[in-house]
């Protein structure tokens, strides 16, 4: 019997990888955040509000990523921003070898603000690195006020929440007080922004506060 | 559901090493008994889907049947004002001492391949005899 230590982290790899495409957006001076939630928060409709205040501001690149189809690629595609659509075909969250691949369809030298959308999935995307400078989580009100303590992970590791879908607040049971409060006690470093992308209630503050980060 | 892809990240991480290691001979890559992880609390990987997935993932290599032993980690922080260390009970990040939320957390996010047991040319569990 042989017993060797080896310490090594498993994900190395992909970390290697998320900090190559780190360093390339860095020398380009590409703001990048990371978009995750559950299938259904509206993470999309947030992308296409948020291109709509930011048209003609920023210079704007989306990479989507679903399990199957183009669809989002297709309405991302409407606002007239460099969209590549990254398939799965099964995989739950992206990695950063996928984001590598995707880059190669950008032209990195004419984009200020990268977007990934990621897989809807609250758990699997918060593990992997992609080379983002911010994780933003999307929470919808019809999800429940609960939900930050039952996917502790990805709340943790966000820089910005955003709770969408406000607009239905009088017809669900989620208390936006609790919810917040119970998304501080994960992470009380989270930026906050209530948003609806019925009324677009908050889009212009998010966006606003996006445009600032992004030109800072 | 990521233990498919976190299963098949530590088989690549073990068979690297299985294969640059002194104890490779001349192509001959040892057998691997066990491999011991470090998982931590906030990993978000549930031990027995992992260990369901890298039995699928294993299966004709030479890590196949390879047992894996989990060490869970759990969350500990340190506050940034008073600097006391403690653990984290059902993700409250609060310092107990002086109950400030601006704590750092030191451990809990661990995903680490820590050792493996490898078999040995005489090791008779490597050629199991007939009875």
């Amino acid at each position: 019997m042989s017993v060797v230590t080896i310490e090594r982290k498993v994900l190395a790899k992909n970390d290697e990888i998320a900090a190559q495409n780190r360093a390339r957006f860095e020398q380009h001076g590409i703001f990048v955040f990371n978009i995750v939630s559950s299938p259904g928060s509206g993470k999309t409709s947030i992308l296409e509000r948020t291109l709509e205040r930011l048209n003609g501001k920023l210079r704007v690149a989306v990479i989507e990523g679903d399990v199957q189809t183009d669809f989002d690629a297709q309405r991302v595609a409407r606002y007239n921003v460099p969209t590549v659509q990254i398939m799965t075909l099964g995989g739950c969250h992206l990695e950063a070898n996928l984001v590598q691949d995707a880059l190669k369809n950008l032209d990195l030298t004419n984009i200020q603000l990268l977007i990934i959308e990621n897989v809807g999935n609250l758990v699997c995307p918060a593990n992997y690195d992609l080379g983002e400078a911010m994780k933003v989580v999307v929470l919808s009100t019809t999800e429940g006020d609960d939900k930050p303590l039952k996917y502790p992970g990805m709340f943790r590791k966000a820089s910005v929440l955003i709770i969408n879908k406000i607009d239905l607040l009088p017809y669900v049971s989620c208390d936006l007080t609790t919810l917040k409060r119970n998304a501080l006690q994960i992470n009380p470093a989270l930026k906050v922004f209530e948003t609806s992308c019925t009324t677009k209630a908050g889009i212009d503050e998010w966006s606003d506060w996006l445009m600032q980060k992004v030109t800072s | 559901m990521h233990e498919m892809s976190i299963a098949q990240s530590i088989l690549n991480v073990v068979q690297q090493y299985a294969k640059g290691n002194d104890h490779a001979r001349d192509g001959d890559v040892p057998k691997v008994k066990s491999i011991r992880l470090r998982i931590g609390e906030m990993a978000g990987v549930v031990p027995e889907s992992l260990r369901f997935c890298f039995e699928v993932a294993s299966q004709g290599t030479t890590v196949q049947g390879a047992e894996l032993l989990v060490d869970e980690v759990p969350i500990r922080c340190r506050c940034a004002s008073c600097n006391v260390e403690f653990s984290v009970d059902r993700f409250l990040f609060l310092c107990p001492t002086c109950g400030t939320p601006h704590v750092e957390v030191i451990s809990g996010n661990e995903l680490d391949v820590v050792e493996l047991d490898l078999m040995e040319e005489n090791d008779p569990a490597k050629e199991p005899s007939c009875q």
